[in-house]
């Protein structure tokens, strides 16, 4: 069996010791490839894994995918304790140490732009739902009981529409108003795609799934901020996630320039 | 409303990141996971395989 190179992050060389031992994916020890003043931080994979039949069937595993995503948070977690890595995307593998190193020779001055702009920041995650029981309460509080007619029936079903639409109507004035505050508190912001709720198990519908590069410095102010946003709506729920590694503002994609 | 802070890294939020975000670089074994599309078919897939029962509506575009 031959290993690969998996690649979790690249970042500056840093002197602060790491957590020992730190290992990765497959329980393997995760060491430093140094090249033009980058580290890369990798670890060894088995190709039977992760050549690129086996991991595009291995992605459609739950349980596999979940077990290599959490190893590569580690990973970036412990790096983040020490210096601010630039982590890479899911599963980025090299046949070994020096194809690593001539990916650092071609995306030098790249990758260096990219730690320069993540340097001494942090990602913050911000979710807005709307509690779909909220508006099931609200819809059972307009006017009750049996429909007596065609015509009362349809106003019945009118009402609890627009109960439903004034709702929604709420909740997304609120997500547009939180996000325009949080981004005029944050260096950059990216939104993502709203989360599935069977992936997520959150109750509730997601509305907004951004995600906000702050300062370490201002991460306390940020957090607070977001803490006294709210208003009033029931059924509007606001989870924070983070401090992150700034995964979203790597503004590094292939083929960019 | 409230606001929830979680202790614990959710997978749906690090699949957020390390799914669609994080530098892309294509390594030596040519991969197409830099393709969220491809990433996003995969999810579907095993989304309704976990859940076979439940279907697995999942939202193309935000809605700010």
């Amino acid at each position: 069996m031959s290993a690969l190179r998996y690649v979790y992050a690249l970042c500056r060389p840093f002197s602060a010791p790491l957590q020992h031992p730190l290992t990765g994916v497959g329980g393997a020890p995760a060491r430093q490839v140094e090249h033009h003043g980058l580290v890369a931080v990798v670890s060894q994979v088995p190709e039977e894994d992760f050549a690129e039949e086996p991991l595009k069937a291995h992605l459609e595993d739950l349980d596999w995918l979940t077990a290599t995503a959490r190893a590569h948070q580690k990973v970036i977690d412990a790096l983040s304790g020490v210096t601010t890595p630039l982590p890479l995307r899911l599963a980025t593998v090299f046949r070994d140490d020096s194809g690593v190193r001539v990916m650092i020779e071609e995306r030098k001055d790249d990758l260096r732009r990219a730690l320069d702009r993540v340097e001494g920041r942090v990602e913050w995650g911000v979710k807005v739902y709307i509690d779909d029981r909220e508006t099931d309460t609200a819809e059972s509080d307009s006017p009750a009981g049996k429909a007596t007619s065609g015509r009362d029936y349809l106003r019945q079903r009118r009402t609890r529409t627009m109960a439903h639409e004034e709702m929604w109507e709420k909740v997304e004035e609120f997500a547009r108003r939180l996000h325009g505050t949080l981004s005029s508190h944050a260096e950059e912001s990216r939104l993502h795609a709203p989360q599935n709720s069977v992936l997520s198990r959150a109750s509730g519908r997601n509305v907004l799934n951004a995600a906000y590069l702050v300062a370490r410095s201002s991460s306390e102010e940020f957090v607070e901020l977001v803490g006294r946003t709210g208003d009033d709506t029931p059924g509007i729920r606001v989870e924070l996630t983070g401090p992150w590694a700034a995964y979203s503002f790597t503004g590094l994609m292939e083929g960019e320039t | 409303m409230t606001v929830v802070e979680r202790r614990e890294v959710a997978l749906v939020d690090l699949l957020d990141r390390l799914l669609a975000g994080g530098v892309v670089i294509t390594g030596d074994i040519t991969l197409r996971i830099a393709d969220v599309d491809l990433v996003r078919i995969d999810l579907n897939a095993l989304i309704s395989s976990v859940n076979a029962h439940v279907p697995s509506p999942w939202p193309e575009t935000s809605r700010l």
